[in-house]
């Protein structure tokens, strides 16, 4: 017994595998935030009245609010004026048309990561719109995105090229009166993606993000919005690592989804932030995330998958609105807490619409000293008639240090809703790591088995490549974790 | 094949096992039996590594060197295999994937190519006509909702799959039906051979009938008190144990 806990500690204790620094010159504002800090980071995108005027406005509203309280994670006080507000890749001037233009130093990043861009070119079509820090400094098959009328561009470029809509949607999903860290997004976002496909069009090719912290002291205050039109169709993947460091970093990103009429958007993320020393915890990341969509039409689709293997802390809860009749909200979840790490995440299902349908299906997965919150909330409106939700929260311990909490939250206002929850705790035990050793099967390779066929209903929601990625992020986790 | 001298084993400070020697060769089969909490699991779990079982002192050698420094699944590796008692449930993972990977896992460390999907479906489906399993067992998590005697025979389908040179079978007759019990003793008729070893735990004399066995001995209070041949099964079904104490 003793053995096999030193075992498991012994993996849940590796390093991080991904923990570097690459040494690319930063243009990085002093730390501090103030109105000033926001006009500056506004000028230098070159923005328009009315966006400084609604970055003004979410400032004085944060101002005003307070630091949530309620989740269940634990982190010494965030001092917001010791952050430096934005960064940005130095030699960006006219943007690299292709690979042989980006910077060397990136590549290479890329390259240990396992997602060279050479490689993201040649497969499957995926375009990359890479964001390093907060600026977009690689963007690839914007051509045949274009031909499809697909709108696929850096935050940043869509309020020069496309400001109607932008104006139109921005914060019509996520206000910046949400909450503290939606409202501090709004202020000071540097950069992000933009999406938008018009009517009838089937997006013809995954679109994929990848964000990456690497300024010291830099948060991270990513923007993202997608617009789906009537009838159309986009499925859009995000994924993470970062860098070894000993600050702690903020990460405060917002995302809002709208789907119209018959239209379906899928997002999907892998997150890996540093989660700070495997011994001390100390110096990871804090990632506190807004995500929310809305199904505005009706019979409109939003599915939500995530794979959340990093951070220090995870704050984060992707909604669905279901206003559209007969539309569909989905959560597809796995999220992990090794060693120190805190997670605290779920999602909220709010059905106003008629015969509107969500699935949601966490995961969570504790290990070392790791605490693992699932919160959720499914809440039937008064004229939701014929509502559906189906929740099914597992949770599984690994090592005897570790916790899982489950909070679901259920507001039904209409008699006419059915719900349905499922919830189930367990443990890799010692006889099951017993059990496939006695089989030839090293505890690595049996946490790993174990842990993969807990998380396969999460896993199989992800593109193809996107979920040979997590399996490979969850053993390198889980060779901490996951034995 | 398996020697073991002088063994002594303890289980959270209370001796278990107070000097058992047993020597098993190649081509031979043996039963152990006893009585509930003799220590037969013990002895099952200490040739397998089980570290909750602590060797105090003597010496089990497999194919002549010590294993008892070696972790479960460098000795699983070298070739021994145990159906346990009460086989392990592993929710959400799927029975042929499990397989497979305890496969080729083996593979690997004998220097040869893993199977894939493909080749490993048509081994699996050969050995699941000798347990006369259905292939949707394939399907289902490990030892997931199987009842009992479902149980027994996936252990004897993983035997048959991994082919291990020895194999102790840790009461994997109990609880089967009189067909499941046949069908059981078939799998490990088509087991063995020359080359291989079995020690058998068990309480019936009833699976000795379809087995033959070579060695029948008695573990009583740690260690083993009396050897024999079939007929001794026959005299502990009619007399008990008591006749053995002193
Ligand atoms: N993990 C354990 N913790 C405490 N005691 C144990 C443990 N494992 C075995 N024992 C004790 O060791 C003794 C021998 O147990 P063992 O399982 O070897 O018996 P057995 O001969 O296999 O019995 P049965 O015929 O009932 O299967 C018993 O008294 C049992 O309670
Ligand atoms: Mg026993």
């Amino acid at each position: 017994m003793k053995t096999q806990n030193k075992t498991i500690e012994k993996v849940t204790s590796q390093d991080y595998q991904y923990g570097f620094v690459t040494d690319i010159e930063q243009d990085t504002i002093p730390p501090g935030l103030n109105e000033d800090v926001i006009r500056l980071i506004s000028n230098k995108k070159d923005e328009p009245d009315w966006l400084i005027n609604w970055r003004l406005k979410a400032y004085k509203n944060w101002l005003k609010m307070n630091e949530p309280d309620w989740a269940k994670v634990d982190y010494p006080e965030i001092d917001y004026q010791s952050i430096s507000y934005y960064s940005a890749p130095k030699d960006k001037s006219d943007g690299p048309k292709s690979l042989d233009e980006v910077d060397p130093e990136l590549v290479k990043t890329y390259e240990k990561l396992g997602i060279p861009l050479e490689e993201q070119k040649m497969l499957a079509g995926v375009a990359v719109d890479a964001i390093f820090d907060s600026v977009s400094v690689a963007t690839t098959f914007k051509e045949d995105l274009k031909k499809a009328g697909v709108i696929f561009c850096p935050f940043s470029e869509a309020v020069q090229d496309h400001p109607d809509l932008v104006k139109k949607y921005l914060g019509s999903v996520v206000p910046y009166t949400d909450n503290y860290f939606a409202a501090l997004n709004s202020a000071v976002f540097s950069d992000g993606s933009f999406i938008y496909i018009p009517k009838g069009v089937r997006c013809p090719m995954e679109l994929s993000t990848y964000f990456r912290i690497n300024a010291m002291n830099t948060g991270q205050f990513e923007r993202t919005l997608i617009v789906a039109d009537e009838g159309s169709h986009v499925s859009y993947l995000e994924g993470c690592t970062a860098p070894m460091r000993d600050e702690n970093q903020l990460h405060a990103a917002v995302v809002e989804l709208v789907a119209h009429k018959d239209a379906e958007i899928k997002y999907s993320t892998v997150q890996n932030w540093y989660p700070g020393n495997p011994e001390t915890g100390k110096g990871g990341v804090y990632n506190f995330v807004t995500k929310r969509g809305i199904c505005a039409g009706s019979n409109s689709k939003i599915s939500w998958t995530q794979v959340e293997t990093g951070s220090a802390i995870t704050w984060k809860y992707p909604s669905c609105i279901l206003k559209g009749d007969g539309s569909v909200g989905e959560f597809y979840s796995v999220a992990v807490a090794n060693n120190f790490q805190q997670a605290d995440t779920g999602t909220k299902m709010i059905h106003s619409g008629k015969n509107t349908r969500s699935t949601i299906i966490s995961k969570g997965i504790s290990a070392g000293k790791g605490q693992n919150t699932y919160r959720g909330q499914v809440k039937i409106m008064k004229n939701a008639e014929n509502a559906r939700n189906y929740s099914q929260c597992d949770s599984i311990l690994i090592g005897d240090q570790c916790s899982a909490h489950t909070f679901p939250y259920i507001d039904v206002r209409n008699p006419s809703a059915q719900m349905e929850h499922e919830a189930s705790t367990s443990t890799i035990g010692e006889d099951q790591l017993f059990y496939c050793n006695q089989r030839g099967i090293s505890t690595e390779d049996a946490v790993s088995l174990i842990v993969n066929g807990f998380c396969k209903e999460v896993f199989r929601e992800l593109p193809m490549e996107f979920a040979v990625e997590a399996q490979k992020l969850m053993e390198v986790t889980l060779e901490g974790s996951v034995g | 094949m398996l020697e073991i001298k002088d063994l002594h084993v303890k289980v959270k400070d209370k001796d278990i096992l107070k000097g058992i020697n047993l020597t098993v060769h190649p081509g031979e089969l043996h039963a152990i039996m006893g009585r509930n909490g003799s220590g037969k699991s013990t002895l099952a779990n200490a040739i397998a590594g089980q570290d909750s079982y602590e060797i105090t002192s003597g010496d089990i050698l497999f194919n002549g060197t010590s294993i008892v420094a070696e972790s479960p699944e460098e000795r699983a590796l070298a070739g021994i295999f145990m159906s346990f008692q009460y086989p392990v449930i592993i929710p959400g993972v799927n029975n042929t994937y499990f397989l497979k990977a305890a496969l080729n896992a083996k593979r690997k460390h004998q220097g040869k190519t893993e199977l894939d999907a493909v080749e490993f479906l048509k081994l699996i489906r050969e050995k699941l006509a000798v347990v006369e399993m259905d292939e949707k067992y394939l399907h289902r998590a490990v030892n997931d909702g199987f009842s009992g005697g479902e149980k027994k025979q996936n252990e004897i389908l993983q035997m048959l799959t991994l082919e291990p040179a020895l194999a102790i079978l840790d009461e994997t007759d109990s609880g089967l039906d009189i067909d499941a019990l046949k069908i059981v003793a078939a799998g490990i008729n088509n087991y063995r051979r020359d080359d291989r070893a079995i020690v058998i735990i068990t309480h019936y004399q009833r699976i000795l009938k379809y087995l033959e066995a070579d060695y029948v001995h008695v573990l009583i209070n740690g260690k083993i008190a009396k050897t024999g041949g079939e007929n001794l099964a026959e005299q502990l079904e009619d007399k008990g144990y008591s006749w053995l104490d002193n």
